[in-house]
C-alpha cells in the first residue's frame, strides 16, 4: 500500500511538471485549476478506473472533465497512461496542434468535448443511464470545478442523477475555493455546499483532495453506496505543488514566465 | 400513416413503432411529452424514456451522454425551448457529431394561441449555422414518418421541425423520401416557388391560381434545409428564371437565406424571400396569424406576379 501511494505521488509530480511546461510553452492556459485536481486524476487513472489505452473497451470506466479548463492535467495524465505520446504534450494550444485548448473528443481518451462549464454532469448522467440499460458494469466519473457549480445546469443534472438513483456515477468537485474573479464565497456563495448536495439526494464525502490516501479511501467508499449517486467534495489548493501559485487567483488562467517555470520545476521534484 | 395527423403525432407514432425493432432508440423529453407526442414511446418503453423535467439544458446533455453510451437519442420539447439549450447543442451534440435527434415541436406560428413566447421563428437559422447538424422540416405526416425512420439509421445529429396542428396531406404512402433531395411537386417553367413545411400547401394553392393567369409556377418541397439540395435549386433557377422562397420562419437565416446564397453565388436570378418579417409572433388563431403575417397563397400569388409579371 505504502509503495503504491509513493508511486502515485511520484506520478502526480511528473504530471505537475508536464502541466507547468505545457502551459509555459503554450503561453496561455489554466495552471491553477490543473494543479489543484492533479492528485484526483492520478488516483482515478492509475488506481481506480478500469481502462485500457490500447483499446476502447465497451465496459471501460469513463471519465469526463467537466471543468474543461484543466485540460493540461487531463492531457498529461492521458499521455502518462499511454493514450498518446508524451511528445504530443508540447502541441497544446499551438497552430495545427494535436491538443486543443479545451478537451476535444478527437483526442484519444477524451470521452466528450468540454470547456463550456456546467455541462459534464448531464453528459455523465446520460452515459450512466446508457450503461444501466445495457447492463454494462462500467462506472462514470465526472470532475467539476467549484466555481462551475454556479451554473444552473449542474443542479438540473444533480436532480436527475438522484432521481434515477445513478449509483454507477461518481462526481468529484475540485473545491479549491477560487474562480476567475476571486473567491467563490465572494463571487457567488456556494456554502453550505455539502448540504446542498445532500439535499439533492446525494451521498457526500468530504476529503482533502490533495491527499492521495484520502482520495483512495473516498473512492473505496463510493463502491459501497447503493441506490444513490456519490459526490466527493475534494478540498484542494489552486496551484497545488508550486508555492507561489498556491491559493492564487492570478494563476487561474495565466502561463508562468520563463523564470517562474524554472522556479516551479525546482519545487516539483 | 394517417396523413391527416400533425407531424408531431406522426413522429410520436413512428418512434413507438421503431422502438419495437430498434432497441438502441431512447427518447427524452422536458415535461412536454404529451404535447410533443414522445409519450407514445414512453407508454410502450418506459425504461427507454427519460423525462428530465423542465430542464432543457440537462435534456440536451443527458441525450448527448446516452448517445456517447451507444444509443440513438431523440430529445423532444417545444422548438422554442430547445433553442434555450442552443449552446449545449452546439458544444456537445454538434461539436462531437453525436447521434442526438432533436424534435422541435410546436414550431413556427403553429403554437398560435400561446403567443410570441412559445412560437419559434428562429430555429432553422439557429440550427443551420451549426457544423454537423442536419435540419429537416417534414411537410406532412407521411414525410414525418419517413424522416424519423431515416434518422434512426443515419449517423449524426439532426433537428426535426414539427407542427402542433395538422397540415394538408401532400404525399401518399408510396412516397419515396430521399434525405437531402428537394421534391418537385408541381411542374412549371415560368418561376419556382421553393417552400418548406406548412408553406408547401400554400405554394401548391398559389401555383394553381397562377396557372389560371397563365403563369406556370413550379413548386419545390424542401424537407431537408441542411444539407440543402443545391442542384435542384440551381436547375430551377436556370429553367424558370425566377425564385420565390416561402417559410413559416424569420426571413433571416432560414430557407430563403440558404437558397439566396446558392443563387447569388452561382446563377443570379430575380428572387423574393417570404417569411416572417423580423418580428415576434402573437396570440391568435393559426389562420388569423398566417394571414396577418402574409404567409398564404394570396401573398405568394401577389409576389409571383410582381416578380414574373414585371419581367414578362
Amino acid at each position: 500500500m505504502l509503495k503504491m501511494i509513493r508511486k502515485l505521488k511520484d506520478k502526480a509530480t511528473v504530471i505537475r511538471r508536464h502541466i507547468i511546461k505545457m502551459v509555459h510553452s503554450a503561453g496561455s492556459g489554466h495552471p491553477g485549476g490543473s494543479l489543484s485536481c492533479t492528485d484526483i486524476l492520478v488516483v482515478l487513472y492509475f488506481h481506480v478506473m478500469k481502462h485500457d489505452p490500447q483499446k476502447k473497451d465497451r465496459e471501460r470506466d469513463r471519465f469526463i472533465l467537466s471543468k474543461g479548463h484543466a485540460a493540461p492535467a487531463l492531457y498529461a495524465t492521458l499521455a502518462e497512461c499511454g493514450y498518446f505520446p508524451i511528445s504530443k504534450l508540447e502541441t497544446l494550444r499551438k497552430n495545427g496542434g494535436y491538443l486543443q485548448g479545451h478537451p476535444d473528443s478527437s483526442i484519444p481518451g477524451v470521452e466528450v468535448s468540454s470547456g463550456s462549464l456546467g455541462q459534464g454532469l448531464s453528459v455523465a448522467n446520460g452515459i450512466a443511464l446508457a450503461a444501466r440499460l445495457d447492463e454494462n458494469p462500467s462506472r462514470v466519473f465526472v470532475l467539476l470545478g467549484d466555481g462551475e457549480c454556479d451554473e444552473g445546469q449542474v443542479w438540473e443534472a444533480a436532480m436527475l442523477s438522484a432521481h434515477y438513483k445513478l449509483d454507477n456515477l461518481v462526481a468529484i468537485v475540485d473545491r479549491n475555493g477560487l474562480q476567475i474573479d476571486g473567491q467563490t464565497e465572494q463571487i457567488m456563495c456556494l456554502e453550505p455546499f455539502s448540504k446542498k448536495w445532500e439535499s439533492f439526494g446525494w451521498h457526500v464525502i468530504e476529503i482533502d483532495g490533495n491527499n492521495i490516501e484520502e482520495i483512495i479511501k473516498a473512492f473505496n467508499e463510493t463502491e459501497n453506496i447503493i441506490g444513490k449517486p456519490t459526490v466527493i467534495i475534494a478540498h484542494t489548493f489552486k496551484g497545488k505543488g508550486v508555492s507561489f501559485m498556491e491559493g492564487k487567483c492570478a494563476f487561474h488562467g495565466k502561463a508562468p514566465t520563463d523564470e517562474e517555470m524554472i522556479r516551479a520545476l525546482e519545487e516539483l521534484k | 400513416m394517417d396523413n391527416l395527423l400533425s407531424t408531431r403525432e406522426a413522429c410520436g407514432l413512428t418512434l413507438q413503432n421503431m422502438g419495437h425493432k430498434e432497441k438502441d432508440i431512447v427518447v427524452l423529453d422536458a415535461d412536454l411529452s404529451g404535447s410533443t407526442q414522445t409519450k407514445k414511446f414512453a407508454d410502450k418503453f418506459p425504461n427507454r424514456f427519460f423525462n428530465v423535467g423542465c430542464a432543457e439544458q440537462n435534456l440536451i446533455g443527458t441525450a448527448a451522454g446516452l448517445a456517447i453510451g451507444g444509443k440513438t437519442a431523440f430529445a423532444g420539447t417545444f422548438a422554442m425551448f430547445l433553442m434555450r439549450a442552443w449552446e449545449q447543442i452546439r458544444n456537445t451534440v454538434a461539436h462531437d457529431n453525436l447521434n442526438v435527434k432533436l424534435l422541435g415541436s410546436h414550431s413556427g406560428l403553429t403554437n398560435s394561441k400561446d403567443g410570441g413566447s412559445h412560437q419559434c421563428l428562429e430555429d432553422i437559422a439557429l440550427m443551420c449555422c451549426l457544423p454537423n447538424m442536419s435540419v429537416l422540416n417534414p411537410v406532412d405526416a407521411i414525410e414525418a414518418e419517413k424522416i424519423v425512420i431515416n434518422e434512426v439509421y443515419r449517423k449524426g445529429p439532426s433537428y426535426i421541425r414539427m407542427n402542433r396542428i395538422s397540415t394538408p396531406a401532400i404525399n401518399t404512402d408510396d412516397y419515396n423520401f430521399e434525405f437531402g433531395k428537394a421534391v418537385e411537386i408541381r411542374e412549371g417553367e415560368d418561376l419556382t416557388i421553393i417552400a418548406t413545411g406548412t408553406m408547401v400547401s400554400e405554394a401548391v394553392k398559389a401555383s394553381e391560381k397562377l396557372k389560371k393567369e397563365d403563369i406556370k409556377a413550379r413548386v419545390l418541397n424542401v424537407h431537408t434545409i441542411k444539407p440543402i439540395d443545391k442542384n435542384s435549386i440551381l436547375k430551377s433557377a436556370k429553367e424558370t428564371g425566377h425564385i420565390i422562397t416561402v417559410e413559416e420562419h424569420s426571413i433571416y437565416g432560414g430557407l430563403g437565406s440558404a437558397v439566396a446564397g446558392i443563387i447569388v453565388e452561382n446563377y443570379p436570378v430575380p428572387m423574393k424571400i417570404m417569411g416572417v418579417n423580423d418580428r415576434f409572433g402573437e396570440s391568435g388563431d393559426y389562420n388569423y396569424l398566417i394571414n396577418k403575417f402574409g404567409l398564404n397563397d394570396v401573398e405568394i400569388v401577389k409576389n409571383a406576379k410582381e416578380l414574373y409579371g414585371d419581367r414578362k
